[in-house]
């Protein structure tokens, strides 16, 4: 079932699907600069039917991180694309050190 | 008014270079940006070092800073003197991001107001607000059983008279069951005011667990390190177990070792469309022999169940 992301109050958990429009709506972004950063890699939208996008939490959250940093850390696109790999591969990794640390 | 000494946020030296300056700001915002670095004071020191380059990158306001001279510590007490301002050329280049409104009451009352500040901006421009972000921290049974909590978010604000304060903002939030860790909650038009009619941008608060003596949450799975005894373990056993909704039985299959997992289904974070298992780990722990009674046991095992548990080791 597709939740409504425009809600007054919303969990973005996995059952949120978006399309452009409403992408572009919440994160206050133009069309423009969402295709650029999906050739960049920066977001991978699905494509269940040719031509039509649909966005996730996950990519509404990278989206979000990767307008941050371009605009604070002047970073361009291919650069931001490579950040946000590498900082959920360092969540990932913390996360992973902490579960050793609780082991032990 | 407390002294800004922005060479020292940056590290620098009062004759640095302007290069020097901005190589400088580059890195530590790189370092404190509060989407890479996760220490709880990581933006405070992002929003010093960003308001530190905002006065030293300008060369006009660089030098009406530096005519306070070097006499002023960190911290101090600090008023301005009267026309400090005064016998400064000025470009009217774009100043303060976002109004300076994150900056600092010491920022705001020297570059918030009069020749310093953009003239016109805000009456004419209509933007929605700024989006925020906050992490808030909850207990892993909230996770578990959805509850209704209340946060108080600090937020930086322009008051009437332009300065700049730390707002407590109280908010109340319904944590929905089966949240997991990292998700977001979006709450709209909870965010910074907009500029003009512009529409409040949003919040979105982002979900973290509070550490649990038992209970560890990855995605949707709870792990939980459950001690058995050797012959539990070895002969089987039904074993009342903890989990984030009460004790349940868990059937431990004969011959399990130190390190099986087990699964209890859908006993992680559920939600309506989604489910999560608990993940018990067996740990088996030994008891001590004391006794020459218990000594004697040991040595009877020895004999009537040799065993060697290193003779994966043997090669290498």
């Amino acid at each position: 079932m597709k939740k409504h992301i425009m809600s007054e109050s919303c969990l973005l958990d996995e059952s949120i699907i978006c399309d452009l429009n409403e992408l572009c709506e919440l994160c206050n972004i133009n069309t423009e600069l969402v295709i650029e950063m999906i050739n960049e890699g920066v977001i991978s939208p699905a494509e269940p039917d040719q031509g039509q996008w649909l966005f996730g939490s996950l990519e509404i959250h990278r989206l979000q991180t990767a307008m941050r940093l371009q605009r604070d850390l002047r970073i361009n696109l291919p650069g931001v694309a490579l950040a946000l790999d590498l900082l959920e591969e360092l969540t990932e990794l913390r996360r992973k050190c902490r579960r050793i640390a609780d082991i032990r | 008014m407390e002294y800004k000494d922005y060479y020292k946020t940056l590290g620098l030296a009062r004759d640095a270079s302007q290069d020097e300056i901005k190589r400088t700001y580059r890195k530590l915002a790189r370092k404190y940006h509060p989407d890479i670095n996760k220490a709880a004071d990581a933006e405070q020191k992002f929003k010093e070092v960003g308001e530190a380059y905002e006065v030293l990158s300008d060369p006009e306001k660089r030098a009406a800073y530096d005519k306070f001279g070097s006499n002023w510590q960190q911290g101090q007490d600090f008023k301005p003197p009267p026309n400090w301002d005064a016998g400064f050329e000025f470009s009217g280049a774009d100043f303060g991001r976002e109004g300076g409104a994150d900056f600092s009451d010491f920022f705001s009352q020297l570059f918030g107001g009069g020749k310093f500040r953009q003239s016109g901006h805000y009456q004419t421009f209509h933007g929605r607000g700024q989006d925020q972000h906050a992490r808030v921290v909850i207990p892993l049974t909230d996770a578990w059983h959805g509850s209704s909590r209340t946060f108080t978010l600090n937020r930086p604000e322009v008051d009437d008279s332009g300065h700049v304060i730390n707002k407590q903002h109280t908010i109340n939030v319904n944590i929905p069951e089966g949240v997991t860790e990292g998700q977001r909650i979006r709450l709209k038009g909870q965010g910074m005011a907009g500029t003009g009619q512009g529409a409040n941008g949003d919040l979105y608060l982002e979900i973290g667990f509070e550490e649990h003596p038992l209970f560890h949450a990855e995605k949707r799975n709870i792990h939980l390190v459950l001690p058995v005894t050797p012959w539990e373990a070895a002969l089987g056993a039904t074993i009342e177990t903890p989990t984030l909704g009460g004790r349940v039985k868990l059937k431990i299959p004969a011959g399990s070792q130190s390190g099986s997992r087990l699964r209890l289904k859908n006993r992680g974070l559920c939600s309506a469309g989604q489910s999560g298992d608990q993940i018990v780990t067996l740990k088996i722990v030994a008891p001590k022999a004391e006794t020459p009674e218990q000594k004697e046991l040991y040595q009877q095992m020895a004999k009537l169940m040799p065993m060697d548990p290193r003779a994966e080791l043997e090669r290498y």
